[in-house]
């Protein structure tokens, strides 16, 4: 190599080592991940776990079908607060998708190799996150019928959608999102489907990988424009990360509600959005690693990160929670004082005080090293921060609506057993598509892990 | 090793990238124009009536005035069906053993209302008002078309929103002088455009914006 490349001992060198195991090569690298997909029977533990979660995405079914026979009336909702756990549970899986645009996207634009073994799951994540988020705006509407009135089209009743209403940017956001999302993710799996059909035994396995990989070739050409590409979207994505999040939390800022109407709260729900997104990308690593042995794939160091990632965000948020409540107070406003009365006195106080201790007091173990790297602590962490960010939206959502300016319009809000058959259907329906993801397709990017094999094999040499 | 894909395979996957535009953009014109077809606005279709009552042979042939049936037209929201009555006006004497009549002596004879089927039928959330329209020199073949040529009665306007709204945006072309209101034969003239734009001042005709508001028609 030129005499730009770094030495041996160089920090560079050891910043790429412990990425992936000692001692892969190419075909390694290869056998490994392809043979989840080809050769490795289906365990009994993917059929019982598909099992569950086919089931309650049958739940999520009847919940729906329900719902659109007997109306909104039968969520817990009421007249001063119309938004309940449909809004509180579409934002939380927004912002859960959005970590896997953050790692495939601003992780690949800032140049991290650490982002290559966990970015094709990430953006499934997303992907399934998104889809599971799409259903709340549209059934949540008492006419879901009528729903496409929101896009602008040459109706017969030549009028358009209010462009005003961030409830219609909402409808772009998501819907751009999960079209970008989904071309990336697909760009992502050509190489990898290549090889897939390359590697398939059994010729209806050979046409569908030859199919969706679309005559790839790999050849130079190939690559440069494949680089230029996937350059420009995660380019593309990277605004899109931050505008879509923002747009879901213009929802309430742009309201006047008392605990809504904020101009903090576009930063502060891209950062819970990441947060919780890699609280979700670690809920689904650690159990993906051992499933699978991917230990050697997704190391340490990948847990390591994404737990400083997880604590970084998370001090954002902190931070968003701590200003929040000092600008009610610096107001003087009497509603927003009120406000925080509410949050920490009133009847969902049980709620903001669980919020805290899961979201900041918790998380901040994760600035010892030992406890960085023990793999169940992690895993505990992450489903302390996904309970978290969700009790976030709650309060947002459920407290600003319960008592706001005129005491004769407060009320209560509890969901009911299809509110809740709702959220955990979402759940199944996200669990059982990411079952079928890994089934199917490389839960690893097989191209770019080779090319991490490249590289650092260079620079040891 | 087999090639997977036989060469015709070329073709296929071609012909699939470029025809799937052209069959998308399809599939959406054909919605889009589908939703205004009359088989989804019922437009030009006639619907067969208790009574086989002929506008062509009252209006067209004996020169009947609209509102000598239509009585309330000027005055109501509901430009008004006539009653039982107001047929044996004439055909107590006028055709008094003709078979197509049965149903309205029946009517007359037992006091029940003949079930007239409504051609132009709006929905319930939209409140027209026939009295405004012809107050302002909006005629009764703007809308309903040339009824003195239609032995039975079809709808001759789409009814859809967006060909209220178009008028109402722009009320000048279809304006009349008052005189011509309940004229069959009226059609505008080269000094339409000019003559339009004085009957909107003259009639103090509201603004676009005023008159394309919701609470106009859905109160």
């Amino acid at each position: 190599m030129s005499a730009g490349q770094p030495p041996l001992d160089s920090p560079e060198t050891r910043r790429l080592t412990p990425v992936l195991g000692p001692g892969h090569t190419f075909g390694s690298v290869t056998d490994k991940i392809s043979s989840i997909v080809l050769t490795r029977p289906t365990s009994f533990g993917w059929y019982m776990g598909f099992l569950i979660a086919f089931g309650l995405t049958g739940l999520l079914t009847i919940a729906i079908a329900w719902l659109f026979t007997k109306g909104t009336g039968i969520w817990g909702i009421n007249i001063p607060i119309g938004w309940g756990f449909a809004i509180v549970n579409f934002v939380w899986w927004i912002g859960i998708g959005h970590a896997g645009t953050l790692i495939s996207a601003i992780l690949f634009l800032l140049n991290q190799k650490w982002r290559t073994s966990i970015n094709r799951f990430a953006e499934a994540m997303t992907l399934f996150a998104v889809a599971c988020a799409g259903i709340f705006p549209l059934i949540h509407t008492g006419r879901p019928w009528m729903a496409f009135y929101m896009f602008p089209y040459p109706s017969t009743m030549g009028v358009w959608p209010q462009f005003r209403s961030p409830l219609i940017w909402d409808v772009f956001a998501v819907s751009t999102y999960g079209t970008v999302s989904l071309i990336f993710w697909f760009v992502g799996l050509i190489p990898d489907l290549a090889t897939l059909r390359d590697h398939a035994v059994k010729k209806p396995a050979q046409i569908i990988y030859g199919m969706l990989s679309m005559g790839w070739r790999g050849s130079a050409r190939h690559w440069h424009r494949y680089q230029s590409a996937y350059l420009l979207l995660a380019g593309l994505a990277t605004p899109l990360v931050l505008s879509v999040h923002t747009v879901v939390s213009f929802d309430f800022a742009i309201a006047i509600v008392p605990g809504w109407h904020t101009t903090i709260f576009p930063p502060y729900f891209v950062a819970g959005a990441i947060y919780s997104g890699f609280a979700m990308v670690l809920t689904i690593a650690i159990p993906l690693r051992k499933a699978y042995g991917l230990e050697d794939f997704i190391t340490m160091r990948h847990l390591d990160n994404m737990a400083k990632v997880m604590l970084a965000t998370g001090l954002i948020v902190a931070y968003g929670y701590f200003f929040e409540m000092f600008l009610s107070l610096y107001s003087g406003n009497k509603f927003d004082v009120f406000l925080v009365e509410q949050r920490l006195h009133g009847p969902y106080a049980p709620f903001y005080y669980a919020l805290i201790l899961c979201n900041i007091l918790l998380p901040q173990t994760l600035w010892s090293h030992t406890l960085r790297h023990n793999v169940a602590f992690l895993f505990f962490m992450s489903i302390v921060v996904n309970v978290g960010m969700w009790l976030e939206r709650f309060v947002i959502v459920v407290i600003s609506l319960t008592r706001d300016f005129v005491p004769s319009a407060w009320g209560r809000y509890w969901p009911t057993f299809w509110d809740w058959a709702t959220f955990i259907g979402t759940i199944g329906m996200f669990v059982t598509l990411l079952f079928l993801f890994v089934r199917v397709l490389p839960a690893i990017s097989i191209a770019e892990m080779r090319e991490l094999v490249a590289e650092t094999s260079e620079d040891k040499k | 090793m087999a090639q997977i894909f036989h060469r015709s395979t070329n073709f296929i996957a071609r012909f699939s990238v470029f025809s799937f535009i052209f069959i998308m953009g399809f599939a959406v014109l054909a919605v889009l124009e589908a939703a205004r077809s009359p088989y989804m606005t019922r437009q030009n279709i006639t619907r067969e009536q208790p009574v086989q009552f002929s506008h062509k042979h009252h209006v067209g042939d004996d020169g009947i005035d609209c509102r000598y049936c239509h009585t309330t037209v000027e005055i109501s929201a509901v430009a008004g069906i006539p009653p039982t009555k107001t047929c044996m006006n004439c055909h107590s004497v006028l055709f008094s053993n003709a078979g197509y009549l049965d149903p309205v002596r029946e009517s007359y004879r037992t006091d029940t209302s003949i079930k007239w089927v409504k051609v132009h039928r709006l929905a319930d959330f939209v409140y027209f008002n026939h009295s405004i329209h012809v107050n302002k020199g909006v005629g009764c073949t703007t809308c309903h078309g040339p009824i003195d040529q239609m032995p039975l009665v079809f709808q001759a306007s789409t009814l859809l929103m967006q060909w209220c709204v178009d008028c109402h945006r722009n009320p000048a072309p279809n304006l009349r002088p008052m005189d011509k209101v309940f004229a069959m034969d009226w059609q505008p003239g080269a000094d339409q455009e000019e003559l339009g734009q004085q009957f909107m001042k003259e009639r103090e005709i509201r603004t676009a914006a005023e008159l394309t508001s919701c609470s106009t028609c859905h109160r």
